[in-house]
């Protein structure tokens, strides 16, 4: 039997997360304490060590991101937390954030000591203002107590763009601007926030940060997948018995997390799919589910681990019907700064509306491969490169449900 | 209620601080006037264009009015099996209105949303920002009358 390891939840219901005294009880701030004592390289070595692997989807080396900022001198520099969880079926950060939100701030802190930064910034989403609050609350009573330091955290708001939680898009909203996506190179480490070296993390890295201090980059390195170590935090959803969250060890496989955490499907229901990353995610065929949750694995299968969540479909699911519902989406969400985005995901939507209305031909569901293949390499960021995955990934895995609504 | 102009001085010498005056002036107004978006752009000295261009960049925002109480059903996928569209059409019989729409008596807009995050309990809707969770057509009339 697989079993749940909580490390960025490890205060789940043990702690008053209003109370900064049972976190310091808890073992809190300890780490910032450590690390201030530490070498900024030495630190830095330390979270490279780990393994620790960037939890909002992109899995990039965390220390790695940070010596990125740390090797460049400027007069100031920034640190991001990046709260702005907008994939479907995501709640994750949420969770963390209300429970122990001190351990975010403290992950944050320690960063901003890394690299050299005394601003932070938590991004959070338009969509959870009660937490802002708790946020809020948190860092008044680190500020009181002074357990921060010299190092300043402020919160702003989203206000409902998906694509914001892309870092660059996230920066030009906290500057004020429509969050639209920048060129890169430069990448926010060496030109974030205001031009200045930014580093961005997810809330879920930055929550793992004081624990890797305190135990040791050899303990989390030997966690879950080699290469990919540590705990994923997952929220199931869909048509699964247990829709609730679970933090597991990225060795985990797909099948643990849905028949075993997840208790199976409803009503004794036969598995028809599995989307895993949120809604940009690939959908993933029965045959796959005994893959490792960990990034590289699930890069193997052609799918990603991205947020962790996981929207299980029973065999009734119409898997068009779903694919379109996710199309318009995206039509939606693309913020129009590129055209193959703008226009794309808008003919995605056009095309999949036909296929779903019993009116499209085999040469619509040609043009959609053709369409999200020129997509996936022709997008400016990562919302439009990954937007066709659901269309590609079905037409791919689930070929007989186009199959049975053309014309 | 707090006039714009003073909000918006508010947040004025903040970095970047013009989608903060707008949250704020939401939660007095409930909607951005007009107006206030052309006031931004003065305090904040960019062009109305800019102004204008941030302000409906955001689904969050709303420029011109719209009901006091806004309700916002999520139809992301996960809300979506779980039968969202359900929620919707009890939503638009009991208000008596469409989707996008605002109640005569300028209590209720219906507007749809992506995902709120609380798929623990889909399907989800929210008013003004409160969650509501494992709804079905039979639970809506109450839930309205909270408000």
């Amino acid at each position: 039997m697989a079993e749940e390891m909580r490390i960025v939840l490890r205060n789940l219901g043990k702690i008053d997360p209003l109370k900064l005294d049972e976190y310091i009880a808890a073992g809190g701030y300890k780490s910032l304490e450590k690390a201030r004592s530490m070498d900024r390289k030495e630190l830095i070595e330390e979270v490279k060590k780990s393994g620790l692997r960037g939890r909002g989807g992109a899995g990039f080396n965390c220390g790695m991101k940070w010596s990125f900022s740390y090797g460049i001198d400027s007069d100031q520099k920034y640190v991001i937390c990046n709260a702005d969880e907008g994939e479907p079926g995501t709640y994750k950060d949420r969770t963390i954030m209300e429970n122990d939100p001190q351990s975010v701030l403290e992950g944050m802190a320690i960063c901003g000591y890394a690299i050299g930064a005394n601003k932070g910034y938590i991004y959070c989403r338009g969509e959870y203002p009660y937490v802002v609050e708790i946020l809020n609350k948190a860092i008044a009573q680190a500020k009181d107590k002074g357990v921060l330091g010299d190092f300043d955290i402020e919160v702003r708001m989203g206000a409902g763009a998906y694509v914001c939680g892309e870092e660059s898009a996230l920066i030009e909203s906290i500057e004020g601007n429509r969050g639209e996506p920048r060129f890169k190179p430069p990448f926010p480490p060496v030109k974030g926030l205001w031009q200045k070296p930014t580093i961005v993390n997810n809330v879920e890295t930055f929550a793992n940060i004081p624990v890797i201090l305190e135990k040791g980059a050899d303990w989390y390195a030997g966690i879950g997948a080699s290469n990919y170590p540590g705990t994923k935090v997952v929220t199931l959803t869909g048509d699964v018995n247990n829709r609730t969250f679970f933090e597991v060890p990225t060795n985990t496989t797909i099948r643990e997390v849905i028949y075993e955490f997840g208790g199976g499907i409803k009503g004794g229901k036969g598995f028809k799919a599995v989307q895993i990353g949120g809604t940009s995610g690939c959908f993933i065929p029965e045959a796959n589910l005994d893959t490792s949750i960990d990034f590289d694995s699930m890069g193997k299968i052609g799918a990603a681990l991205g947020s962790g969540a996981v929207f299980v479909m029973d065999e009734s699911r119409n898997i068009v019907d779903v694919v379109e519902r996710i199309s318009k989406f995206f039509e939606h969400e693309s913020c129009g700064k590129c055209t193959p985005c703008r226009e794309g995901t808008k003919r995605m939507h056009e095309i999949m509306g036909r296929l779903n209305n019993g009116k499209g031909t085999a040469n619509d569901v040609a043009l959609l491969s053709r369409l999200g293949k020129v997509m996936s390499k022709a997008c400016l960021c990562g919302l439009g490169q990954a937007a066709p995955a659901p269309v590609l990934s079905t037409i791919e895995h689930f070929k007989a449900d186009y199959d049975a609504k053309l014309v | 209620m707090a006039d714009y102009k003073y909000i918006i001085n508010k947040y004025k010498f903040i970095p970047g601080g013009l989608i903060e005056a707008y949250h704020a002036i939401q939660r007095e107004y409930s909607y951005i006037p007009e107006d206030a978006v052309l006031a931004a752009s003065k305090a904040f000295d960019i062009p109305y264009a800019k102004a204008y261009g941030v302000a409906t960049f955001y689904s969050y925002f709303k420029v011109g009015k719209r009901g006091k109480n806004v309700i916002r059903i999520c139809e992301s996928a996960p809300c979506h099996v779980a039968g969202a569209a359900d929620i919707v059409a009890a939503l638009e019989k009991e208000l008596n209105i469409k989707m996008g729409e605002t109640t005569a008596d300028g209590k209720f807009t219906l507007e749809f949303t992506e995902c709120v995050g609380q798929c623990q309990a889909t399907p989800v809707i929210t008013i003004n920002s409160k969650p509501y969770g494992d709804l079905s057509p039979d639970k809506i009339p109450a839930i309205l009358a909270e408000y």
